[in-house]
């Protein structure tokens, strides 16, 4: 056998085999994916609420101190980076908090940025409707918010897919950041593998990859679901 | 409300001093007309008369600057009243169609009766099918709207407002964005509709269907009202100098 071959194997049982290394990056996938996924849905709640009474303020002038909130909450999280926030939450905000908050707290980071982000995705999706629409609903009767339940919103989620499934695959890299506040999320795995054995070669490829793959599986899945949606535009 | 028992020639729309301003623009400048029952009004004028604007303002999708829109008795333009109500007994019938295209043709036709009048959803479904049947569009119930030519798609617009069974229909332009060939299948619902005695405000181009169909015909310009008599004397007696020349112009 190849000597290049047999280094490769050694390596990778230094960095993966021994000591049960591995788990250092299955429990990290397991946080990243944990935090993605509860940050999406967090933002995604964050981001309607957002959407709907800026969108609402802007149609009809009502909710003037709520619109107020939302582009405060939109300017600041949109102004600053992403690692700042989850730090200012963990050591500043939450500074009183046990250790053990420290997934809850990250879940907590993102959904509130990504919230901002998703706001300004539905709101555009909404924006983008004919405004043909809205007065298709109301002239039947349907009162503001059937008009917009069952009329606009289905539509404008429609539109809101492509950049919203963006704005997820950004997601889930950015947890990466939540090392910095001590998870053990995917990346931070890879860097404590390579704290033990001095070699971080094997453990980063590692984690580029799974995040490639998942980041693909995840593209492949949104364009099945749009696939799926535009059914009606045939 | 008193809008239960309006027999055939009673008001069933009446406009006052209605004024739409855009700034500084006024799009109506002082409208004041009835619609009874059993009317199909006519609305002529060129393009930026308010014509539109005035049958906009009749359901309250414009709403006027000052005046008041009494339908069927009550102010509708009194922020007090509940606009979604008397919205359900005014059909209207857009330019662009304006179909839901998210949904099946049947569940254009259904929502409305089923979220607002609480119909059960096989009732719904029943009555929709048997007024589509009357278009001549029945089998197209579970097409998606982009499978439908502009024809059928205006036709199933009409249809989704005679759903909620309305007092009176409303129609802003509803020939003007298709294609020849397919205004006269439209127009042709329209006149089967006039001939079952719905009531109908209708802004149109379409000379001939005011003078064979219109009840009454109203010429509008600059934001009023400028000349409203019978089809035939509206357009074979004209008075006003501006309406001889619009007609010399369209006719």
């Amino acid at each position: 056998m190849a000597d290049w071959w047999q280094d490769l194997i050694d390596k990778f049982t230094i960095a993966f085999v021994d000591h049960n290394r591995w788990k250092f990056i299955t429990q990290g996938l397991a946080n990243t994916l944990i935090i993605t996924f509860f940050a999406v849905i967090m933002g995604i709640v964050i981001g309607f609420i957002v959407s709907v009474i800026r969108v609402t303020h802007d149609k009809t002038g009502k909710l003037k101190v709520g619109n107020a909130i939302c582009q405060v909450y939109l300017a600041v999280i949109r102004g600053t980076p992403v690692m700042v926030q989850i730090m200012i939450i963990y050591f500043v905000i939450f500074a009183a908090a046990s250790t053990s908050y420290k997934i809850p707290l990250a879940i907590l980071a993102f959904g509130i940025n990504s919230g901002a982000y998703v706001a300004e995705i539905f709101r555009g999706g909404i924006n983008a409707i004919d405004a043909g629409q809205f007065e298709a609903g109301r002239s039947l009767g349907c009162n503001y918010v059937q008009t917009m339940w069952y009329i606009i919103a289905p539509q404008a989620f429609k539109n809101a897919i492509p950049p919203l499934a963006n704005e997820f695959i950004v997601l889930l890299k950015e947890t990466s950041v939540a090392g910095y506040i001590g998870v053990e999320e995917l990346t931070r795995g890879a860097f404590s593998i390579g704290g033990s054995t001095y070699d971080y070669t094997l453990p980063l490829l590692a984690v580029a990859l799974i995040y490639l793959a998942m980041v693909v599986g995840l593209s492949r899945l949104v364009a099945l679901l749009e696939r799926r949606l535009r059914r009606s535009e045939r | 409300m008193n809008g239960k028992n309006i027999a055939p020639g009673d008001v069933l729309i009446r406009a006052v001093g209605v004024k739409k301003h855009y700034g500084k623009i006024k799009a109506l400048d002082g409208v004041d007309t009835e619609i009874r029952k059993g009317d199909v009004a006519v609305i002529i004028g060129p393009s930026g008369s308010g014509k539109s604007t005035f049958l906009r303002c009749l359901n309250l999708l414009e709403e006027p600057t000052d005046g008041h829109i009494y339908f069927e008795g009550v102010d509708i333009t009194d922020p007090r009243v509940d606009i979604n109500v008397h919205r359900q007994k005014m059909g209207m019938v857009f330019q662009q169609f304006n179909l839901f295209p998210h949904m099946k043709v049947l569940q254009n036709l259904t929502l409305a009766p089923i979220k607002r009048l609480k119909k059960p959803q096989a009732e719904a479904e029943e009555t929709a099918m048997s007024l589509l049947a009357r278009v001549g569009l029945a089998d197209r119930a579970h097409a998606y709207p982009s499978q439908l030519s502009g024809g059928q798609k205006q036709r199933i617009a009409i249809v989704r407002a005679l759903c909620m069974n309305p007092d009176v229909m409303l129609f802003d332009e509803p020939t003007s964005a298709l294609d020849p060939e397919m205004v006269g299948e439209v127009l042709g619902v329209m006149k089967s509709l006039a001939q079952g005695g719905m009531t109908m405000v209708v802004v149109t181009h379409e000379m001939g269907f005011a003078r064979e169909v219109g009840t009454r015909v109203m010429f509008m310009d600059e934001g009023r009202i400028v000349e409203e008599n019978a089809p035939g004397e509206l357009f074979g007696n004209p008075q006003s100098e501006r309406l001889k020349s619009f007609l010399a112009k369209v006719l």
